[in-house]
């Protein structure tokens, strides 16, 4: 057992950090929530390079095969800089949705590895809106054992500005050019796989949207001065950032012992746990993070109410904290032990 | 990053599971803070010994077996999952030997160790003093110099298990000059030797898990000082950071805990209720995060880490999933809650209220915690 990451999965998290440092993915989220797609879609092309969208992508279609650890040590960072656009619907999802050998894949799983295609996916019932659909290549709809293409229909507005939602205008049945691919039994297992992938990858996106909760918090407390002195000093305040810290601390391993479970009979549960814990982490963080920041927290102007809205949103995005809690109970084990 | 057990891992844990299996007793022990109760868990940890179960991860020659930190935390996965009773010896086990591990002479480990391994020497700590709390130093308790030793007086208190245990270990000022942390020497006393006179405590539960301890010029030998007189501070934070972090609690009671949670929840709710569904979840949550925390500060440990502020995390989130699941436990057995003797919940309970308090306030760790991993300035309480 050695339960940590890796040199290379940490250099490659730094990288990440480097290129994202010198990109302003804030000014590229503001400018996405306009409709304004092109600083976002420069970072989207620009982590293409590094590699991050042809993570989980067959070396068939152009990908890397990188383990489900290595993705999400890429979304805890995408996170953690508030980058914009559907990057657990593309790079998380859709390629476990399409395994190597399936009709589709071949037609868009080369895209997705070299950044030139963007998916938006609907499943139903716990996504059951469309992520940036009008920047979407691929836009498939699973409903049961359904798939199909849809449209994006009427617009709606997230309280996370940056996050697109359109309803979806599905086409016919089987559309997607699938022919007869697309019977229930495989569907069904690939949905729950591409299920399973989109909640870790938000979960680890919510772990690193918190984790930058908490640092600028830190950072604030640091120099803020109240009554002569940093709000640091006062013990209301450590004590509030020592929780968090702790939650964030504790709900990190569940991501990387569930990316570590997927493809296993426990993948479900612990997946869901891991969105459960990450979620309760990261809330904390933007509760936490706004009552130390006070009113400038409160303000559009700063960078922490990027992350408030996108954590408030993402707690529902993808399974609601009760569709995961349920998940869980229904995946503990009969008898014996936890693990 | 892998949860994969090797080979000899796994047989290691296929055997403690085994013995387990087949010794633990059938019937629960009485409490060991009773005169009875505590005769029954010597002769259980003498019989843990004989199977070189008792202190796994001791180098053999104390009666350990060398085991490895990893195999420790599915030692105690395994110990509690099979109802075990809880150990009379942990005061010593987990927060003495560790400490003499580091700073004890061979000659002291030699003396003491093998005989708690084989709960023929119980320990009890002596920390605490009436003015003190977790504020360990403030303390005021004296040790004067005389010949060949020391004389010990002053009065501790909240003494875990020293009611009925053979001897104990705590903090005395040596240098009456000194200020807080210096001056301070770590000193082993005999409870029944002259000058020691104990006053047992009833706790919550009406039983004396512990104890007043007043010495009045107590003679202790200088080998039974550990480490340089003066020191003791440094000493003592050895076994804090124990007490803290991995040592006294592993995730295997916390483990074995949510598990029965789970069956309870089975039997007594099933899918009929769902007000405290969300809670039975996030305590299975909780004990499966910390079990997966602790794997990591093993790995960590294992390539030559230290145990840091983390020992602090880990006790901030244990103490309250401990009180959390024992609560839902609770709300779970409706009118029967409040029985005692029945059920094992209530008095669970009793004893996790305890956890946010000793071993350092969860205020305490909270400034360990804000200062020491994130960086916020020291000021004013």
């Amino acid at each position: 057992m050695r339960f940590a990451l890796s040199d290379e999965q940490r250099q490659f998290a730094e990288s990440i950090d480097q290129l994202l440092s010198a990109s302003d993915p804030a000014k590229a989220n503001r400018a996405w929530a306009q409709g304004q797609h092109e600083p976002g879609m420069r970072i989207w092309q620009a982590l293409a390079e590094l590699g991050v969208q042809a993570l989980i992508v067959p070396q068939q279609w152009g990908g890397i095969e990188a383990t489900p650890v290595d993705l999400v040590v890429a979304f805890e960072r995408l996170g953690y800089h508030a980058v914009p656009g559907p990057w657990v619907d593309t790079v998380a999802a859709l390629p476990a949705l399409l395994p190597e050998d399936h009709p589709l894949a071949e037609r868009f799983l080369p895209g997705v590895a070299s950044g030139e295609t963007l998916a938006s996916l609907v499943l139903r019932p716990h996504v059951p809106y469309a992520l940036d659909a009008d920047v979407a290549q691929a836009r498939l709809l699973l409903d049961g054992a359904a798939l199909r293409r849809f449209s994006p229909g009427q617009v709606l507005s997230s309280m996370d500005g940056s996050r697109r939602l359109f309803e979806p205008v599905p086409g016919a049945e089987n559309e997607a050019d699938t022919g007869a691919d697309t019977g229930a039994g495989t569907v069904t297992a690939e949905t729950e796989a591409a299920f399973d992938m989109g909640v870790l990858a938000t979960a680890a996106q919510l772990l690193g949207a918190g984790q930058w909760l908490l640092d600028a918090s830190v950072t604030y407390a640091k120099q803020r001065k109240q009554y002569g002195r940093e709000i640091g000093q006062y013990q209301a305040i450590k004590h509030l950032l020592a929780d968090v810290a702790t939650e964030l601390e504790l709900a990190r391993p569940l991501v990387h012992a569930a990316a570590i479970a997927l493809g296993g009979d426990t993948a479900a549960r612990d997946v869901s746990a891991a969105k459960v814990a990450c979620a309760r982490a990261a809330h904390l963080a933007a509760r936490t993070g706004l009552q130390v920041h006070g009113a400038i927290g409160y303000t559009a102007e700063h960078d922490l109410g990027l992350r408030l809205t996108k954590v408030r949103a993402l707690v529902s995005a993808w399974g609601t904290q009760a569709v995961h809690r349920t998940r869980v109970l229904r995946g503990m084990p009969e008898h014996g032990r936890v693990g | 990053m892998d949860l994969d057990l090797d080979e000899r891992t796994t047989a290691f844990r296929d055997e403690v599971r085994a013995w387990l299996a087949e010794n633990v007793p059938k019937r629960p022990l009485a409490s060991f803070d009773t005169a009875e109760g505590f005769e029954q868990h010597r002769r259980w940890e003498a019989k843990l010994a004989d199977a070189r179960l008792s202190v796994v991860s001791w180098p053999r020659e104390y009666g350990g077996r060398d085991a490895s930190l990893l195999e420790w935390v599915l030692f105690e996965e395994e110990y509690y999952a099979a109802g075990a009773p809880g150990r009379v010896g942990q005061n010593g086990i987990f927060m003495l030997a560790p400490t003499l591990f580091s700073h004890g002479t061979p000659e002291q480990r030699k003396r003491i160790l093998p005989a708690m391994a084989r709960g023929e020497q119980v320990w009890a700590q002596a920390w605490s003093e009436p003015e003190a709390g977790s504020d360990i130093a403030a303390l005021r308790s004296t040790a004067t110099r005389t010949d060949g030793g020391w004389l010990l007086s002053g009065q501790k208190v909240w003494s875990s298990r020293a009611t009925y245990a053979d001897r104990a270990f705590g903090l005395f000022r040596s240098d009456q000059d000194s200020e807080r942390h210096r001056g301070l020497t770590y000193v082993m006393f005999d409870l029944r030797a002259d000058g020691v006179r104990v006053r047992p405590i009833p706790q919550l539960d009406g039983e004396p898990g512990f104890a007043e301890i007043f010495l009045d010029e107590v003679f202790v030998p200088d080998a039974d000082v550990i480490g340089e007189p003066g020191e003791g501070w440094r000493v003592a934070m050895t076994t804090a950071n124990n007490e803290r972090g991995l040592s006294l609690r592993s995730p295997g009671r916390f483990l074995a805990a949510a598990d029965r949670l789970v069956r309870l929840w089975r039997e007594t709710h099933g899918d009929t209720e769902t007000a405290l569904a969300a809670r039975v979840a996030d305590a299975w949550i909780q004990a499966r995060a910390y079990q997966l925390y602790t794997f990591g500060t093993v790995t960590r440990l294992a390539e030559g880490g230290e145990l840091g502020p983390e020992s602090s995390v880990n006790k901030l989130f244990w103490s309250h999933l401990d009180v959390g699941l024992h609560e839902t436990a609770l709300e779970l057995l409706g009118p029967d809650a409040e029985l005692s003797g029945k059920t094992g919940w209530p008095e669970g309970w009793l004893f996790s209220l305890a956890g946010p308090i000793y071993g350092g306030t969860d205020q305490i760790q909270r400034n360990v915690v804000a200062e020491r991993l994130l960086g916020l300035p020291r000021g004013q309480r």
